[in-house]
């Protein structure tokens, strides 16, 4: 873009300023191509091009041009990037302007220049604050098919990327520090040299492209005898050559919660036009504080009077900044307003680079300080005791009506008269930063003195230094934050010493401004031309008062009613004056009238930044098993169960997975099945306490278990319904080996744990998690004993020496094994567990051994058509957590002679043995190839009306080949004294419902001969 | 069917004027000068028919209804706060009534019927939105629990309908349905009468209504002891002193079980925070409620431009209306994750709130062992779509002094015989 450089705008400065003035960039803005250097920001390169409209209001559409200089910005937001790095509301005068930079201004239609929306800001009088309330409800179909699609189209600010895939890439990372110094001004540089000297660990971190604060935006200060920029410049240089001192730049500190434990967003290529590959576009650090230092200085507050949201309109320090670092003319003819001294400062810099002070107006009536006294010297015109009434122009301000004031009451004295300006420089005194201080339970005090609250009472091990302590004058503040470094490092367990305050040469300042809550105006009441209070959000002096009026009189009511303060800018420029106008209805002062609740992101945070890599494939963990390959090679379809990928079926040759589930089922039951139960929960119990435990977590008995033997276990929550179900095995006299379901392992083990440490300290047991220490295959259906066997087995695996519910310690094909001897089939079954690393090993020796055998592997839906044949439940298919043993039919399941065990005392309320539970049944469809969609409701009368009356739910629904009918179960309502009984189960396809009658739940094998091959 | 200016229709029942785009007009003319009150700021009386506790959404329905339908009108709401500024004015406001259980689909779309003609019964555009509230499967699993909650909510007789990837894609463009993502999206439930209306206005409305009927609210007063005779309850202590009644409901969430302590009640509830954000306004791009359990968040984008965000609670009890990090940090990854865009957008405020969550995830609407003392709470992560239901239900109760038919199963004994209403399954991720 730089073979056709266009030209250098008009308002920059022949010299000065801190940008790059060797590199030349340019950049477009609504199509239009402009010039700019490197070092500016997107607003100070549009205002050296004399852009000052740059955006629109949210309600009314108003033209908008820069108000700040920083994070505060409220109404110069913009679109900012192309294609998949395009994003909304970036705030001009934080971006920092590239070569090729696109930019877009928002929330108008068709242009910025003619925007339709702006009718709103004409028919303004029948928009007041919270109007919605009122209107658009008759008739009430027009809300839903006319209002409500207008206001919503008329909604929002930026627009998100077309493309919706990110280009770009976010980190997060974590850091131990000792002290953690936010804010990177003249404050928190002192801060550092003091904390750092210590030898702590110091991170100092700030949000903007270089360390020095409003600094950088002063000419008239000199530390140490030189101009206060040599002296940052010296400073900053020192930390960096420290290497216990991180110093992050473009790094605000959005959130500060519980424990010092803070979150930083840092922009790491934001700046830059092009990312290089390896850094992440943004990052987000996690930050563990011993001590916190905040410095983050004070934000300047607007004044209110009308047309107070003029482009033009700037805060009086932004146009110091503008000019001192980015040597830009924000206008060519100034009027100064002002209620304190600061704003001198920006008067006499305007007179330095020959802009005209047209007048200052000062709503103080007898200023006398030494900046004043400069100001009339250089024969500028100062109207003390006078203010703004409002200023005029269409996109631009143009001039204002001035007059003279009643300093005590703001009541309109003199004759107003008119000044021509085409910018206006406020000021209406300064908010110290304490929203982190806050956000961490920190207390604040309202200071009459200064007009503002500052920091009294700290939650966290934290010290705010500076204007961010309410500190304002420079030695005052430096000297502060000097001996808070010094206390942060101490706190942190170091040895410091605050360093010592330089000499430090600036205009002593009136900086108590004199405020005036009710705006000076001469109109009649009610009739007050529209002043801001919140820029963004278009909310106005009137509408605060019009809320008190209609009794919103809690300082959250006012907020919600006229939504001040809850724009992208927070309320960062709003909210005291918002608070200061409230008090004045309400005739009550400030501290009374209370704050909102300060709450993160203290600056709007990138989602992205957030979520760092915490998505695509690293959203969460995916779990294989040491199979996992061989049944991706064998062609296997997988299903997601919690985080694991299991082998779902292994379709050959073209099969469906109808046929391919048939086939695997058909195999088991004929010759022999082999499947990967490797995900089943694994949970190793060692202690002396071990089976007493045991017998307090499961329904049935465990400690009497003998050695060797296994038994099937239900265990329920403390109000009596089913958790979980699972084998459990005595290896050892104390020791077992637990198994639960897939799903539920984690929180079974969490739930044990939690049993242990806070109800039975006293028992003496330790619970591991071994689900992958182990690989587990089960060998099911009646050859199963043989491929053992021909794989050369070191144990007997005769029904005698190997009995059902038996455990052994083997070796298989050589390797060293635990055999156990139970079944999900109803087959004869061996499930092998094996040290992970050789399950793949043994997978294949048994595949081979099998293969005369005619074994074949199957998936969890084989798994679950056989096991639904036998009418075995699986928790959280049977069961959704309110459901008990009863219910399922397994009464037998539940120790009557057990003094306790979890669930027991809620098993025995009445409703538990109620006949008209949900009950566990089996289904068989009258058409024997009809299978009912799990989920499905059963019905006595298909034919009722709504609601109808449902009986209960389909739970497992499947086709059993070997059956050559469909089998169900069925949680109903006094099902298990139904059976034999017609059902419906209505469809909600538009089908017929389908007829079925209420069985035994098991379908094969009823007598379980099968169990021993 | 415009709306008659006729001279009856400018006033409320209790003689309000009431809202209308004329009262709108008439008042600009006026400048706004002369709007009136939207309730008043009265000191407590010494002695009330019936006093509600707690000044939320449910408090100030029941308080509406005792008023408007009972015509008991010498009432009292106590707030210790500002109205609505428990979880009423902190929720994310979704409102549906796709219910698994028949218990819940009675009182829930006991309340959307209220909710559909509500905006008119109050005179308070509470902007109720009825633009669809889509739950995502992820898995078999989930698609399997869809299947009997949809067929039992339409048995029920509510409306509900089942989505493919495909036309959810064309509900919700931005979602992400590739299928190789870590839980792809493989298919939803869509209740097309669900959706959203501005909180605020909810407590507003209803504080109007009441107000414009009689009812005494006071705010910045708080309950600090119920008193009793016996078995009766005598009235509240409260910062403003006793308060006499023969009735007190207490309607606080999160705080039920302080005052439950106070009549030495103990309530099955634990208090826990529960999260959401919102991000900055963004053009119109999501209109539908989106809600995943799998991946575990839910989203949807309100009037005003902005993506509102929440997921589950924190796992631990707490009073601090905070919160932990991981929870929001879990909760932005999935919204990502399902909705690419966001990425690039930015989080705006963030705020906590505490819930009152019961062992079966369903609320308490109750009378107690005090004679006169009752109890509406437990509604947890998800009671602001009950609101009006709740509010409707529990000042039948408390006027009649026993539970009507969509109450009884939520009477405090179902912990004793186990007769519980387990919406857990609904509650997964908070809504
Ligand atoms: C982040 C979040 C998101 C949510 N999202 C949804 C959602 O999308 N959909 C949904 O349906 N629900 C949602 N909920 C739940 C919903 O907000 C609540 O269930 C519902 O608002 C409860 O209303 P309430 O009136 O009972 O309670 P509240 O609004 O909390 O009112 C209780 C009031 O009692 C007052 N109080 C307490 N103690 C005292 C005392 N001693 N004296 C006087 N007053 C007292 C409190 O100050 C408070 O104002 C969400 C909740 C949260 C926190």
């Amino acid at each position: 873009m730089n073979i056709k450089s266009p030209k250098q705008g008009q308002m920059r400065l022949s010299d000065g300023g801190r940008i790059n003035r060797k590199n030349p960039v340019s950049f477009r803005f609504d199509g239009k191509t402009f010039a700019g250097f490197e070092g500016d920001t997107l607003a100070s390169a549009l205002l050296a091009n004399g852009v000052h409209l740059v955006g629109r209001s949210f309600k009314y559409h108003r033209p908008r041009g820069i108000l700040t200089a920083g994070y505060d910005e409220p109404n110069a937001l913009v679109e900012i990037g192309q294609g998949n790095q395009q994003a909304p509301n970036i705030r001009a005068t934080e971006a920092m302007l590239y070569d090729g930079l696109t930019a877009k201004s928002q929330n108008r239609w068709p242009t910025l220049g003619f925007d339709i929306g702006a009718v709103n800001s004409l028919l303004g009088r029948f928009f007041p604050a919270g109007f919605y309330y009122k209107t658009f409800m008759f008739p009430a179909v027009f809300w839903k098919n006319i209002y409500e699609p207008i206001i919503r189209k008329a909604a929002g600010l930026g627009r998100a990327a077309k493309d919706h895939h990110d280009a770009d890439r976010y980190e997060k990372t974590h850091r131990h520090t000792d002290v953690l110094i936010v804010g990177g001004g003249v404050s928190g540089l002192m801060a550092a040299l003091s904390a750092a000297g210590s030898g702590a660990r110091v991170m100092l971190v700030d949000d903007a492209n270089e360390l020095g604060g409003w600094m950088l935006s002063e000419n008239n200060t000199t530390i140490d005898g030189k101009p206060a920029l040599n002296w940052i410049k010296q400073t900053v240089k020192a930390l960096e050559a420290m290497s216990n001192v991180t110093i992050l730049t473009r790094t605000q500190c959005f959130g500060y919660m519980d424990h010092n434990f803070l979150t930083l967003a840092e922009k790491v290529t934001d700046h830059l036009p092009q990312r290089p590959d390896h850094l992440p576009r943004q990052r987000m650090w996690k930050i563990r504080a011993k001590h916190v230092v905040l410095a983050q200085g004070n934000h300047e507050r607007p004044l209110i009077f009308g047309g107070n949201d003029k482009p033009g309109v700037m805060m009086a320090g932004a146009v110091r900044s503008y000019i001192n670092c980015y040597a830009v003319l924000p206008g060519r003819r100034a009027v100064i307003y002002t209620n304190n001294d600061d704003a001198y400062k920006t008067a006499l810099l305007l007179d330095d680079v020959g802009v005209k002070v047209a007048a200052i107006v000062d709503q103080r009536p007898t200023p006398s300080s030494v900046l004043v006294s400069q100001a009339m010297a250089r024969g500028m015109v100062v109207h003390t005791g006078h203010a703004v009434l409002d200023a005029n122009g269409t996109r631009h301000v143009g001039t204002l009506k001035i007059a003279a004031i009643n300093p005590k009451t703001g009541d309109v004295t003199g004759q107003p008269f008119y000044i021509d300006a085409d910018l206006v420089a406020m000021s209406g005194g300064f908010t110290p930063v304490v929203n982190l201080h806050s956000q961490a339970r920190g207390k604040i005090t309202w200071d009459d003195e200064q007009v503002c609250f500052r920091p009294s009472d700290y939650h966290e091990a934290a010290i705010c230094v500076g204007a961010c302590n309410g500190v304002f004058d420079l030695k005052g503040a430096m000297t502060d934050a000097a001996v808070g470094g010094a206390m942060a490092a101490m706190a942190a367990g170091f040895t410091a010493e605050a360093v010592m305050t330089p000499a430090v040469d600036e205009p002593s300042m009136v900086m108590r401004p004199h405020v005036l809550w009710k705006m000076p105006s001469d109109a009649v009441k009610g009739q007050e031309p529209k002043a801001f209070v919140d820029f963004q959000n278009d909310v106005t002096a009137s509408d605060i008062k019009l809320a008190v009026r209609e009794g919103y009189h809690s300082v959250e009511h006012v907020k919600r009613y006229t939504t001040n303060g809850m724009a992208t800018d927070q309320g960062k420029l709003s909210n005291i004056n918002a608070l200061g106008i409230l008090s004045d209805q309400l005739g009550k002062p400030i501290p009374e009238v209370g704050t909102t609740t300060f709450r993160y992101p203290y600056t709007p945070t990138t989602f992205g930044a957030i979520a760092g890599r915490d998505i695509k494939e690293l959203f969460d963990t995916e779990r294989l098993t040491r199979m996992d390959a061989w049944h991706r090679q064998h062609g296997a379809e997988f299903e997601h169960v919690g985080q694991w990928m299991r082998a779902w079926y292994y379709p050959i040759d073209g099969e469906t997975m109808e046929e391919a589930v048939n086939r695997e089922v058909k195999k088991t039951r004929t010759h022999a099945g082999i499947l990967d139960a490797s995900t089943l929960g694994k949970i190793d119990f060692r202690g002396k306490d071990a089976g007493e435990f045991l017998d307090r977590l499961y329904t049935n008995m465990f400690s009497t278990l003998k050695i060797g033997r296994c038994r099937y276990g239900l265990m329920l929550k403390d109000d009596g319904m089913v958790m979980d179900d699972g084998v459990t095995t005595r290896l050892g006299e104390n020791h077992y080996h637990m198994t639960t379901t897939t799903g539920g392992a984690a929180n079974v083990l969490s739930w044990m744990e939690e049993w242990l440490q806070t109800e039975w300290p006293e028992l003496d047991v330790y619970l591991t998690s071994v689900t992958e220490e182990w690989s587990v295959t089960t060998v099911s259906g009646p050859n199963a004993r043989k491929i053992l066997e021909a794989l050369g087995c070191s144990v007997s695996l005769t029904d005698d020496a190997f009995p059902f519910m038996s455990y052994q310690d083997a070796n298989l094909a050589g390797l060293p094994v635990r055999i156990f001897r139970i079944s999900f089939t109803g087959e004869l079954s061996f499930e092998i567990n094996i040290k992970a690393r050789h399950g793949l090993a043994l997978w294949q020796h048994l595949m081979k051994a099998g293969e005369p055998f005619g074994l074949t592997p199957y998936g969890t839906e084989a798994m679950h058509v056989l096991r639904a044949e036998k009418g075995f439940i699986i928790v959280g298919q049977e069961t959704d957590g309110s459901v008990n043993p009863h219910d399922l039919g397994m009464s037998w399941i539940v120790s009557k002679k057990k003094s306790d065990f979890i669930g027991k005392r809620a098993l025995e309320r009445k409703s538990m043995a109620l006949n008209n539970r949900k009950q566990l049944v089996g289904i068989k469809t009258e058409d024997p190839k009809a299978i009912i969609p799990e989920g499905a409701h059963a019905v006595l009368d298909p034919h009722q009306s709504y609601p109808m009356e449902m009986l209960g739910q389909v739970t497992s629904s499947y086709y059993s080949p070997v059956l050559g009918h469909s089998v169900a179960m069925a949680l109903l309502k006094g099902g298990h004294a139904m059976k034999g009984q017609t059902v419906w189960f209505p469809m909600i396809n538009g089908k017929k419902p389908i007829k079925a009658v209420i069985t035994d739940t098991v379908f094969y094998d009823p007598k379980g001969d099968r169990i021993n091959g | 069917m415009a709306e008659s200016p006729d001279r009856g229709a400018r006033r409320l029942p209790g003689g309000k004027p009431k809202y209308s785009v004329f009262s709108l007009m008439r008042n600009a003319r006026r400048y706004h000068q002369d709007w009136q009150q939207a309730w008043r700021s009265p000191e407590p009386k010494k002695s009330y028919d019936a006093i509600i506790i707690g000044g939320g959404g449910h408090g100030l329905a029941t308080a509406y209804y005792l008023a408007a339908v009972h015509r008991i009108t010498n009432i009292a709401v106590i707030e210790k706060g500002w109205l609505g500024g428990g979880n009423t004015g902190r929720n994310t406001t979704i409102i549906r009534s796709n219910y698994m259980w028949d218990e819940s689909a009675a009182i829930y779309d006991h309340a959307l019927k209220l909710w559909e003609g509500l905006t008119q019964d109050l005179n308070f555009n509470l902007m109720f939105s009825q633009r669809g509230v889509l739950t995502i499967a992820h898995s078999w699993h989930e698609l399997r629990e869809m299947s009997r909650r949809v067929h039992a909510i339409r048995l029920n007789g509510i409306d509900s309908d089942i989505l493919t990837p495909d036309q959810i894609k064309k509900l919700v463009p931005i979602i992400n349905i590739d299928q190789s993502i870590r839980y792809p999206v493989m298919g939803g439930f869509l209740q097309r009468r669900g959706g959203t209306a501005r909180h605020d206005a909810v407590a507003w409305g209803y504080a109007r209504a009441a107000d414009d009927l009689g009812v005494d609210i006071i705010q910045n007063c708080e309950v600090t002891g119920l008193r009793r005779k016996g078995n009766r309850i005598e009235g509240v202590e409260t910062t403003k002193g006793f308060i006499k009644s023969p009735k007190v409901g207490c309607v606080v969430a999160g705080h039920c079980s302080v005052l439950g302590d106070m009549a030495d009640i103990r309530l099955p509830i634990a208090s826990r925070p529960l999260q959401a954000l919102v991000s900055e306004p963004i053009k119109p791009e999501l209109d539908t409620v989106i809600m995943s359990n799998a991946v575990h968040m839910y989203i949807s984008q309100s009037d005003k431009g902005e993506m509102v965000l929440g997921a589950g609670v924190d796992k631990y009890n707490s009073y601090a209306q905070r919160g932990s990090f991981p929870v929001p940090e879990h909760m932005i990854a999935a919204a990502v994750e399902l909705f690419p865009i966001l990425s690039r957008l930015r989080m705006l405020r963030h705020w906590g709130g505490i819930v009152d969550t019961c062992p079966d995830a369903s609320p308490i609407l109750s009378k107690t062992d005090v004679k006169g003392l009752y109890f509406n709470c437990g509604w947890g992560t998800g009671g602001f779509k009950a609101t009006p239901g709740s509010g409707h239900v529990f000042a039948d109760l408390i006027a009649n002094d026993r539970p009507n038919s969509i109450a009884a199963p939520y009477a405090l004994d179902r912990f004793q015989t186990g007769l519980l209403i387990d919406e857990h399954g609904a509650a997964g991720v908070a809504h």
